[in-house]
């Protein structure tokens, strides 16, 4: 192991180089701005690859630990480690900000280095939420990090872009404010410690596990965001700009499922085993009424959001199926995730960035015109839609094997969401692409360019390799999904 | 009885203050020509010396003089360093914009100085006379300031506002001491408290006069239902003079309620724990409900004002438990810290308002923060600063402010005060967030270039600043209040 303080670097390497492409200030300096977030991205991401390449697979503990004080008042320490659970949304993370960078590159040219400088600080944020194992630290980041989101939707997104951001903006702090009222309240149950760990070792009564879960419910269920509290997720993706919806789906999502795993589950697992009912239900609910509404909606991006709560609901079902399958494959779907929604909303980005519009009924025979892209679009609505052979596949596999394993009907209700994700998908894709070319702005599309055809590529890699080898993903989370589940099932009473 | 002479010591920075005031009367009449410049440079420097005489006679011992009329405290010292403080920086802010309104006369300077002197003798009063005598200095001080731009109508309307409800108020707190005189014979804090520990006092009466006590702190602080004058005075008032209320005085009502509630009648905690908790419950409601109709930016600072004020009485009544103690000196230093930490905030938020007026233009409806983002990204990054950091996120002071409050909300037990403060402060974050977004996601609809001294914008982005570092590191400020508590208690 290695002393150089990985995640720290992972954590601030954004954050400060993200203020210093803030720094070069107007955008007669849009190209240095560009380059240099473009570097700060890559460093970013190269300091995450030792976390993975350093990785101890066969220990449930935390790894490449820090801890410092931060607040000695109140006890709160600076106190950073990864496990199975969370190493790989930290190099997702760090990812996606490359390509993030890449896709905003000629799009966007209005305050560049103010664009560029929120993405690198949010990613920055992000990775301290997913390293976070003192209660505050997590909370400050997990609060933080809405605020570049809430910058860029509003002054990147569409037309009804404020109303967007205040929504989200709102439901997601009323959220996290329950939530510190819970870690306030394990606080004095613990006499006076805010580290996860020890939160994780102790004995609490029933009425306030079930309290507690509730909080962390509705925080992290708004989050997800699961249903009834999705409401802003459409919103907030359609006005937001292409990076915005890619950040926002890729991980801002897998935040509030990150966290049924780090707090919910482990911390009060017999309210869990209590209410799983009712998150199952929620969750079948957003898989089946929410894949129903994604083949309705018009508009390409609000599909991909329905869709991609469709999912989570996935992931949240997974999560309390409090069998191995269920759990990794909810982690594989979570991963998956992040990658088939990321390069569909890139995909919806460049068709927007040259027709303005992400109506549905707007296009047709965009193969014609553009043979290229309609080929990564077709490799990615596929994964979306579970495709063996694609990433999207294994993780709903996995996730309906669990759920069979545990009662054959929920099985039965989530596998409909192959059928589901199908319909919409593909029958999205068609419309689209195939056909006669529908109008003169389809016939003068151009192709993708050497920039867009590099991210997709490189998504589409993923999307397969995932697909085809998941042993690398799935041996990292092995041991400590095995461990979160010996955990949860004894009782804390 | 024989006379003693005093320790004057302890008292060195009040009677510095005291005299430099009247230097500077005398030096403002025979220097008249440069008696603008010199005024105000001789307070400011007035302000830094007292700090320095309050640095150095401060050793940490409680410390009683003038027969026990005067404390001198750890808490009372640090109080009077934000007090020095926060008027210094006020009347830096504010300068620009009384020049530009042709009131920076050397009255102003002067008036602001007898102010501090009033909150200064607040603070260390240890009886309810120089409590009084203190109160009704600041306040007269505040009542001609806030008339200071005598030809406007408005400004001259809320100081007689503020005067005639203040005068109610001062009422109210005079007829409470009378009845505390009544219940226990004396008006000296400890002298009380023993009279309340050992049973020797009437309780009944007591407790009559507590609830004008509580009445008249609670005008002071601004807080429901004593906070009718709040928005009309700080809209009223001009800027310069919004800031000078909105910031000290806020710190000696602070200091005024800790010395009457907790230092005199700790023993009837469980009764104004009760009073503080509708106090605290309905300011915390009103003040974000009421924030988010306003179009004016100092009516909407005001309610916000009224909100934070709410925030800092959870701390006070969080202390005693059922009789139990033991959270006592976390909770009351939790609240110093979040009154420490609103003044800071405040400071920012009015320093802003002043920055966007100039001359024959006042800044203060919303809508003039719109699109400040094209005009000067710098001022508005520091004004999101101070925006999220009053809506409670991290990472900002205020976030740690409220944290430490709530913390000792739910400590105390009291949970369902816990989740209506968080609920109310989700309510409140709206009007915070429609400031950001009016600064970046619209377009600006006056183009006039921000032009203020250098001093003024070095100080408005150090104090930005402050709030964002303070917020990455709060301990030291938290301990310090922490401590200062400790040592006084």
């Amino acid at each position: 192991m290695t002393d150089i303080p990985l995640l720290s670097l992972a954590i601030w390497v954004p954050i400060l180089g993200g203020l210093l492409v803030l720094a070069t200030g107007s955008d007669r300096n849009a190209p240095m701005a560009r380059m240099l977030a473009l570097a700060v991205a890559v460093a970013g991401f190269v300091v995450t690859i030792p976390l993975y390449t350093g990785f101890d697979t066969t220990t449930s503990a935390m790894q490449f630990v820090e801890l410092t004080s931060w607040v000695p008042r109140f006890n709160i320490n600076y106190h950073l480690g990864v496990d199975g659970l969370s190493v790989f949304f930290v190099i997702l993370n760090a990812f996606i900000t490359i390509l993030v960078v890449i896709a905003g590159w000629q799009v966007i040219q209005s305050k560049v280095a103010q664009y560029m400088a929120a993405f690198l600080v949010m990613s920055g944020l992000m990775n301290g939420i997913f390293s976070a194992l003192d209660g505050i630290l997590f909370y400050v980041f997990f609060e933080a990090s809405l605020i570049p989101l809430y910058l860029i939707i509003g002054i990147w997104g569409g037309a009804n872009r404020v109303y967007a951001a205040i929504k989200f903006f709102l439901y997601t702090l009323l959220g996290s404010l329950l939530m510190l009222l819970a870690l306030l309240y394990l606080f004095m149950q613990s006499g006076g410690s805010f580290s996860i760990l020890d939160w994780h070792q102790l004995p609490l009564p029933i009425e306030p596990q079930i309290l507690i879960f509730l909080a962390f419910l509705i925080a992290f269920g708004v989050k997800v965001p699961m249903w009834p509290v999705h409401t802003w997720l459409p919103d907030a993706h359609v006005e937001a700009p292409t990076g915005g919806s890619v950040v926002l789906a890729a991980i801002g999502l897998k935040l509030g499922a990150y966290g049924f795993l780090r707090f919910s589950l482990p911390i009060v697992p017999d309210a869990a085993h209590q209410l799983a009912p009712l998150v199952i239900t929620l969750s079948l609910i957003a898989v089946v009424y929410i894949g129903f509404v994604a083949l309705v909606q018009a508009d390409m991006k609000k599909l991909v959001a329905y869709s991609s709560i469709s999912h989570m609901g996935f992931v949240t079902l997974g999560f309390f199926m409090f069998n191995p399958l269920g759990v990794e494959g909810a982690l594989v779907q979570m991963i998956s995730h992040g990658f088939v929604s990321g390069a569909m909303f890139l995909c919806i980005g460049v068709l927007y960035d040259r027709m303005h519009s992400r109506q549905i009924a707007d296009y047709g025979g965009v193969v014609h015109t553009m043979p290229k892209f309609a080929a990564f679009f077709m490799l990615f609505a596929m994964a979306n839609s579970g495709l063996p052979a694609t990433s999207g596949f294994v993780g709903e596999f996995m996730v309906v094997l669990g759920a069979v394993k545990y009662n054959f009907w929920i099985g039965f209700i989530a596998a409909t969401t192959l059928i589901l994700g199908a319909a919409y998908s593909l029958w999205m894709y068609k419309r689209v692409v195939f056909g006669k070319v529908a109008n003169k702005h389809v016939a003068a599309l151009e192709d993708i360019n050497g920039r867009e055809f590099a991210f997709l590529a490189i998504l589409a890699f993923c999307v397969l390799a995932m697909g085809l080898y998941p042993f690398p993903f799935t041996e990292v989370m092995h041991a400590s999904v095995n461990e979160l589940l010996r955990h949860v099932a004894v009782s804390k009473l | 009885m024989n006379f003693v002479v005093p320790d004057f010591y302890p008292a060195a920075a009040e009677i510095f203050v005291a005299v430099m005031t009247l230097v500077i009367m005398l030096a403002s009449t025979f220097a008249r020509s440069i008696a603008r410049n010199l005024s105000y440079l001789l307070t400011q420097a007035t302000l830094i010396l007292a700090a320095f005489i309050t640095i150095f006679t401060m050793d940490g011992e409680v410390v009683y003089t003038f027969s026990n009329l005067f404390i001198s405290d750890l808490m009372g010292d640090f109080l009077k360093l934000m007090i020095y403080f926060s008027t210094a920086i006020a009347l830096l802010y504010g300068r620009g914009y009384l020049e530009d309104r042709k009131i920076d006369k050397p009255e102003y300077y002067i008036l602001a100085l007898l102010m501090t002197l009033g909150m200064m003798v607040m603070v260390t009063a240890n009886h309810m006379l120089p409590m009084y005598i203190g109160l009704e200095m600041m306040s007269l001080a505040l009542y001609t300031m806030v008339a200071f731009d005598r030809d406007s109508p408005r400004s001259t309307e809320a100081a007689m506002k503020y005067f005639v409800l203040g005068a109610l108020a001062s009422g109210l707190l005079l007829y409470g001491m009378s009845m505390v005189y009544g219940g226990s014979g004396t008006l000296e804090f400890s002298g009380i408290a023993q009279a309340l520990h050992g049973q020797t006092a009437n309780t009944t009466v007591l407790m009559f006069g507590l609830v004008f006590l509580v009445a008249g702190i609670s005008f002071k602080l601004g807080v429901v239902p004593f906070h009718m004058w709040v928005p009309d005075v700080y809209q009223g008032a001009p800027t310069a003079v919004t800031l000078v209320i909105a910031t000290a005085p806020k710190l000696a009502a602070f200091a005024m309620a800790v010395r009457l509630l907790i230092w005199a009648l700790f023993d009837l905690a469980q009764e104004w724990q009760m009073m503080l908790m509708l106090v605290a419950g309905a300011s915390i409601v009103l003040g974000n409900l009421a924030a988010i109709a306003q179009q004016n930016i100092k009516r909407m600072l005001a309610y916000s004002g009224i909100s934070h004020m709410g925030f800092v009485l959870l701390g006070l009544l969080a202390g005693v438990v059922e009789g139990d103690r033991q959270f006592a000196l976390n909770a009351y230093s939790s609240a110093m810290f979040y009154a420490v930490s609103y003044v800071i905030m405040s400071l920012a938020s009015f320093g802003m308002v002043i920055l966007l007026s100039r001359a024959g233009f006042e800044a203060e409806n919303i809508d003039d923060f719109k699109g400040l983002n094209k005009r000067s990204p710098w001022y508005a990054l520091m004004m999101l600063f101070v925006m999220f950091s009053m809506a409670g996120v991290p990472f900002f002071i205020g976030f740690f402010a409220k944290l430490s409050v709530l913390q000792a909300v739910v400590a105390a037990g009291y949970f369902w005060l816990a989740v209506l403060a968080v609920i109310m402060s989700v309510i409140g974050a709206f009007y915070y967030l429609r400031v950001v977004k009016l600064m970046y996601f619209d377009e600006p609809v006056d183009a006039a270039p921000i032009r203020a001294p250098a001093e003024v914008r070095v100080m408005l982005s150090a104090n930005g600043l402050a709030i964002a570092g303070l917020g990455l590191m709060p301990q030291m400020l938290m301990s310090v209040c922490a401590y200062a508590m400790l040592a006084s208690m």
